[in-house]
């Protein structure tokens, strides 16, 4: 079990040191999340209420996570280091946890900076919001960066991994929102942890098939 | 087959007088179960791939989803004929049914998209059968997630089921139920025979030129 | 080590390879010639486990950590360095050692000095060189490299001939080349493949 944290901290340490090296996704990300804010205040007419603005937050999030997760597996792709990774002689689904924990920390650090900065252009944000995105980054990440994996195997890719992605994302938005806007957000945010907690262990189980014939 | 068919088309009519809305119920029910049941025979044989590596299920998993894709497609179409002939529109976010079977739509053209986009071989058969187990799960997670969703989509839920099934009316819908099982029974079997000459054709074709190549074995160096 | 009856790949409808009967004893050289699109490549992700047989048997007597591979691909990360590539891959291998295990190959290769570069920045023949310590970094008893000398310049080449001499009968080797002549004499089996 050692041996298991130890590969998966090798690899995501591997994946950080790439970003701070070539520091393309973080910097993208946040662009594109304060890029979206500014088209969402043009896209709600004054007068629109702040739970339309709630609901565009869960948009914001989704999309700027779409954008990290297609960098996901860029590195490994380039240089189909995929197959080396495949023959080293780890338990394989150590290579979707540290994927999963590299881009979680991605969009974890956009949004300590989104937050507040969605707090200050439309409407304050509460504890459970707060709760809502985490649980919801958890999902994102662990689904996201699972079937970015199996979008990398595709000739189509990039315009596959929207496509795979959404709709699985859609139950997390439901739950997102519904801890952002409701009085008492405990059973969203229960949906939320049941909704990781079955993808994550079904990721897990099932990763070895994607990356080995 | 041919009789079960008839039978709907008989049974159907006995209650054409609850009006045209009450009569496509039996079709659509029917048809979203029947979805149901071969999304999750896709993704059992799905797992009977994965586990088993079980020799063809890799193609009776697809051939079962491309039915559900079918048949979900058609319960689209009937839910929408049936919320405008109750409700006097096209589309109803308030029918849970509905908005599910979209989600489902979405999830499972993704798949086909993810299938097409591999090259044949046992990575295409691992992703999709992966893809389709992730599909049996979302089901039920969707399920709820839309239930959940009315209570802030809409506030005041209406049901979209009519009055309590009488007797009769419970028959006909079980006869209609098991008619278009049967029906996708057998479109299933057709194209599944349909896939298997086609993959053995292509697979005579492949072995034909080895056949008159010789066993290659490498010769020693003499030391 | 690797045992194979009437083995065969086929993608989709092509069939890349077939018909190979192989019996490669522990300690065995072999070399594998034949011009492009023969299926070397194929036979050799065969052995590496990287594919699946689609007809045929093949056993390879090997655990995975215990078996080195060398691609096409250098199979490193363009944008970390030589000595961050190998220590990633010194982790996932769990070599004991591993700073030494790695100063020694670098040095060995001639990369020490260039050790703290980005392979983006590499020639083609030091990321080939880089390539070869990755595979080699575990110590493997299977050696399985592709066209191990293709991008390597004359003293990458005399390295790498060195070295395969040193594992020659200690360890087994399944090499394929476009260029018999380097590596004939350490063969102990050879086997062309014809397209």
């Amino acid at each position: 079990m050692n041996g298991y944290f130890a590969d998966v901290g090798a690899l995501a340490r591997k994946d950080l040191l790439l970003e701070l090296r070539a520091r393309d996704t973080l910097p993208a990300m946040l662009l594109f999340v304060l890029a979206t804010f500014v088209v969402f205040h043009f896209a709600l007419p004054s007068g629109s209420s702040d739970l339309a603005a709630s609901g565009l937050l869960w948009v914001a999030i989704v999309f700027t996570a779409l954008l990290g997760l297609g960098r996901a597996f860029v590195p490994e792709r380039e240089q189909r280091v995929f197959d080396a990774l495949v023959l080293a002689p780890n338990d394989r689904s150590a290579i979707w946890v540290a994927k999963a924990l590299a881009t979680l920390a991605f969009l974890a650090g956009v949004e300590v900076v989104a937050l507040p900065v969605f707090a200050a252009f439309f409407h304050g944000i509460g504890a459970a919001t707060v709760g809502g995105v985490v649980l919801a980054d958890v999902g994102i990440c662990a689904v996201g960066t699972f079937v970015g994996a199996m979008a990398t195997a595709s000739r189509a890719r990039e315009l596959l991994l929207p496509l795979l992605f959404l709709p699985l994302a859609i139950p997390i938005v439901i739950g997102g929102v519904g801890a952002s806007i409701v009085d008492s957000p405990g059973r969203y945010l229960g949906f939320l942890a049941v909704y990781d907690l079955i993808f994550a262990t079904l990721c897990w189980a099932s990763f070895d098939y994607v990356v080995a014939e | 087959m041919a009789v079960a068919i008839a039978l709907i088309f008989f049974v159907a009519p006995e209650d054409a007088d609850q009006g045209i809305s009450q009569k496509i119920f039996y079709f659509h029910v029917p048809i979203a179960l029947t979805a149901y049941a071969c999304f999750g025979w896709g993704a059992w044989k799905a797992l009977r791939h994965l586990w088993e590596r079980e020799p063809g299920a890799d193609l009776e998993s697809y051939t079962a989803i491309h039915q559900g894709v079918i048949f979900g497609a058609l319960t689209l179409v009937t839910g929408s004929i049936w919320a405008r002939a109750s409700w006097g529109v096209w589309w109803t976010w308030s029918s849970n049914q509905l908005v599910l079977f979209l989600v489902l739509f979405l999830f499972y053209c993704a798949y086909f998209m993810l299938r097409y986009s591999v090259e044949p071989g046992p990575q295409r058969e691992n992703l999709s059968a992966v893809y389709a187990l992730f599909g049996v799960v979302l089901i039920p997670v969707s399920f709820f997630a839309i239930r959940l969703a009315n209570d802030f989509i809409h506030p005041t839920v209406f049901t979209s089921r009519g009055p309590q099934m009488s007797g009769t009316m419970f028959t006909a819908f079980c006869v209609a139920l098991a008619a278009m099982l049967a029906l996708a029974f057998t479109f299933y079997s057709v194209e599944l025979v349909g896939k298997r000459v086609d993959a053995r054709l292509r697979e005579l074709r492949a072995a034909e030129r080895p056949a008159t190549a010789a066993r290659r074995v490498p010769e020693a160096v003499a030391r | 080590m690797i045992r194979a009856r009437e083995l065969g790949k086929r993608y989709g409808e092509k069939r890349v390879l077939w018909g190979i009967d192989l019996d490669l004893p522990r300690g065995g050289v072999l070399v594998v010639t034949g011009p492009n699109g023969s299926g070397k490549t194929t036979l050799l992700r065969l052995c590496a486990g990287l594919a699946v047989p689609t007809e045929g048997e093949l056993e390879v007597a090997v655990d995975r950590g215990r078996l080195g591979f060398l691609a096409h691909e250098p199979l490193v990360y363009r944008e970390l360095t030589a000595l961050e590539n190998l220590d990633l891959y010194g982790r996932l291998y769990r070599v004991p050692e591993r700073r030494e295990r790695i100063g020694m190959l670098l040095e060995r290769f001639g990369l020490w000095d260039a050790r703290h570069e980005r392979v983006a920045a590499y020639s083609r023949g030091m990321t080939q060189r880089l390539a070869l310590c990755r595979a080699l970094l575990h110590e493997p008893e299977l050696l399985v490299l592709d066209e191990p000398f293709t991008a390597l310049d004359a003293e990458g080449a005399t390295l790498l001939d060195a070295q395969l001499r040193e594992l020659a009968g200690e360890r087994t080797l399944l090499v394929s080349t476009h260029d018999p002549a380097r590596i004939d004499p350490l063969a102990t089996l050879r086997l062309e493949l014809a397209a």
